[in-house]
């Protein structure tokens, strides 16, 4: 059996409903900002001050069970429990402001007792996670800066910018899965936000750089259907990388989500929905983007000495 | 044997060392590797610096950390790691600590013994006590009690002095340890467990020796005296941020996680090598050898490996895979023009490079970022990410492309385009 995707020759025109998929995306873009802007995120307590105590078990729990234990620890109760574990043996509270030592200890010494195993604690103060989340904004936004530059300075500005806005797509596509599921976004979150975008920009360059060569080739461009054709022939060219890189990455991805430890399970998930996002904004989103603003500056070179002799 | 039998003796030859090699050092390797709170349990808090007099100097960090650092050797944590944070911050890591709570208390407390008379009035600080010169020891009814040394024996013998010419209960000397403006020894004296340590009456003078007497265990008197001996903290410390993780939940994420990063490369493997043929075979050796050179490196900077740096190292599997597949794809399409397999993986190679290179740059130039703006976790990610694509470049490029090209040079590929997973008919020319 041969498994291949080559579509290189096949005749496929992906630029043809590009006004589509700009609908598409303006439209998840409206979507996430209504519900970022009304239901929010979940935040975990790295972002929001708080306590999070995560037990385990031997044997299978329930959410009032873990409840009672916490009234009986010492009269605590938690704003929100999640079970977790293949046979919900192991059980998370969450209690919403910081939560004072003493309280802690007597917490930890209780179920020390209870379940013979030592919980785990963490307690946050509102200050550390406003700037925690501040620092993770600042810290992609200087990353797409640097991004651009480089892009900007090895290609052309033009595929730096459609770069960017394919990442910042991508990385606002995966905030608003996170707003629609109320997922809960905690300091690995933004490691997974992160490497969304470095993907992102990985897989939008690898189809870029083929633009790039295809362009080379050309003597002329004579008009938009010709632009087209080299961004379409490009995208067809690169079409089996982008669909082997993304299944293999998402193999690793999904073994990790479905299978890893409950505490990486957000971070694996943002990376699952990151990758197939980022396969979209650099095949349906950054390549088309491109296309349209090439057009455009082009027109406006070959306009440029028309205008100069009116006036 | 010629040329031909030379080139793929020489291919499995260093298949085969690097075998034996990985076989032979593969769990030293794991020994090595520093494990992070989240993978083996342990304890972190991150203080924040309240000084007294509200300007927070140099030396008052570091006086803390000192201190910190101290307290840190009586809980006997075998790496710990205390670093100093933005402007007025310190983080501290005891990973694998198994009492937690008593670590909790020995870092937080700030230790600053007061002599006080029964009105609350300061006689003497902490600051006269001798370094080092406390002790856990017994009194003559065989109470567990810790005598102290003081170093200013004039100060101390002037106040003793004038205590002893009282009568009681004004000739109680009441030790304090962390006393807040507001406390009270009239207050706290009604309840059943007072806020300071002890208050015993002076009958006479006394210059160097002193001692804390009450209603302590002997792990209280003991937990007191390295306390004192450890050295006060200069300014308060609150705490903003701590994370404890117990050490079977740690365990069992390891486990976990490790597990799923093995079903998800050997899923990679499966999958390259059903569709690239014998060039997966070839990336199914070079990302073993990546994996295990990662951790080499990794361990060689000290670096910490934590869940997210686990996650970095299974996804930087995808990015070598990426560097192998970018090649491939790319020696297909030359083979598929009609060259020779040689000029069609000289000129593959070559031409995916320069996108190797810019799609890598792209992302460390993010990984960076991460490092620099990230808190622990998060840089324990940028660190891991980092060093997997500066490896990829090792064995995804450099790696495949010489065992590939022992294989293409030997010329007992010539023509045998199934090997590569291309189909005859798509050869142009043929």
């Amino acid at each position: 059996m041969f498994v291949d995707f080559n579509m290189a020759n096949k005749n496929i025109d992906l630029i043809k409903h590009r006004k589509k998929y700009f609908g598409l995306s303006i439209i998840i873009v409206l979507i996430g900002a209504i519900l970022l802007s009304t239901v929010g995120l979940n935040l975990g307590i790295d972002f929001e001050s708080g306590t999070r105590v995560d037990v385990a078990s031997s044997e299978t729990l329930t959410e009032e069970e873990v409840a009672d234990h916490f009234i009986q620890a010492g009269g605590y109760e938690p704003d929100d429990i999640t079970l977790a574990g293949d046979n919900n043996e192991q059980a998370s509270a969450r209690f919403i402001g910081a939560m004072p030592q003493e309280d802690v200890t007597a917490i930890q010494s209780y179920f020390i007792d209870e379940f013979g195993e030592e919980p785990s604690v963490s307690t946050v103060s509102p200050q550390i996670g406003r700037e925690l989340a501040q620092n993770a904004i600042i810290a992609t936004l200087i990353a797409a800066f640097g991004i651009v530059i480089y892009v900007a300075f090895r290609f052309e500005f033009l595929y730096g910018v459609a770069a960017v806005v394919a990442l910042l797509y991508d990385a606002f596509f995966v905030l608003t899965m996170f707003s629609i599921f109320q997922l809960e976004v905690n300091i690995p979150f933004i490691a997974a936000i992160l490497t969304v975008v470095g993907y992102s920009i990985n897989d939008t360059i690898v189809t870029f750089d083929r633009i790039r060569e295809n362009m080379k080739k050309q003597d002329e461009i004579k008009g938009f259907d010709h632009l087209a054709k080299v961004v379409n022939d490009s995208l067809l060219q690169t079409l089996t990388r982008s669909i082997n890189t993304v299944l293999t990455v998402l193999f690793a991805a999904v073994a990790i989500w479905l299978l890893g430890s409950s505490a990486i399970m957000s971070f694996a998930f943002a990376i699952v929905i990151g990758l197939i996002a980022g396969t979209y904004s650099s095949l349906f989103l950054a390549a088309q983007l491109w296309l349209v603003m090439k057009h455009r500056s082009l027109e406006r070179q070959k306009n440029k000495p028309v205008e100069a002799e009116e006036y | 044997m010629g040329k031909k039998g030379l080139r793929i003796g020489a291919f499995f030859a260093i298949v085969i060392a690097l075998g034996v090699l990985i076989a032979q050092t593969a769990t030293d390797v794991a020994r090595d590797t520093n494990l992070g709170l989240d993978l083996q349990g342990g304890f972190e808090v991150l203080y924040e610096l309240q000084p007294d007099d509200g300007e927070l100097t140099q030396e008052d960090i570091q006086s803390t950390a000192t201190a910190l650092n101290q307290r840190v050797n009586v809980l006997g944590v075998s790496e710990p790691a205390i670093s100093v944070e933005g402007e007025d911050r310190i983080r501290v890591q005891l990973p694998g600590v198994e009492d937690q709570q008593t670590a909790r208390e020995t870092l937080g407390t700030e230790a600053e013994l007061s002599f006080r008379d029964i009105d609350d009035n300061l006689l003497m600080t902490g600051e006269s006590l001798q370094q080092g010169g406390s002790q856990a020891t017994f009194n003559e009814n065989n109470e567990p009690i810790v005598s102290l040394t003081i170093s200013d024996g004039e100060l101390f013998g002037e106040i003793t002095t004038e205590l002893a010419q009282k009568s009681y209960p004004e000739n109680l000397l009441v030790i304090w340890l962390d006393y807040e403006e507001g406390m009270s020894f009239e207050e706290e004296a009604q309840k059943e467990d007072p806020a300071f340590m002890s208050a015993a009456t002076v009958q006479q003078t006394l210059t160097t020796d002193a001692s804390i007497t009450g209603n302590f265990t002997l792990e209280e008197t003991e937990f007191l005296a390295d306390i004192l001996n450890a050295g006060s903290l200069p300014v308060s410390l609150e705490e903003v941020y701590s994370n404890a993780v117990g050490a079977s939940l740690g365990e069992q994420a390891l486990q976990q996680t490790l597990f799923a990063g093995m079903i998800g490369v050997a899923l990679i493997f499966l999958y390259m090598i059903g569709y690239y043929r014998f060039m997966g075979i070839i990336a199914a050796i070079t990302l073993s050898v990546y994996i295990y050179l990662v951790m080499i490196f990794f361990n060689a900077i000290q670096g910490v490996l934590t869940l997210p740096g686990i996650a970095a190292l299974i996804l930087g599997v995808g990015m070598a895979v990426d560097a192998n597949i970018l090649t491939y794809e790319r020696i297909k399409e030359e083979l598929k023009d009609g060259k020779s397999v040689k000029s069609a993986y000289i000129a593959g190679s070559r031409r995916a490079l320069g996108t190797i290179i810019d799609a890598n740059i792209t992302t460390i130039i993010a990984a960076a970022v991460m490092f620099y703006f990230g808190t622990s976790a998060v840089q324990g990610f940028a660190v891991m990410l980092i060093v997997s694509i500066l490896t990829s470049f090792i064995t995804a490029v450099w790696g495949a492309r010489l065992l590939l090209g022992l294989w293409v040079n030997s010329r007992a590929l010539n023509r045998k385009y199934w090997l590569f997973g291309v189909k005859g008919r798509d050869v142009r020319g043929l």
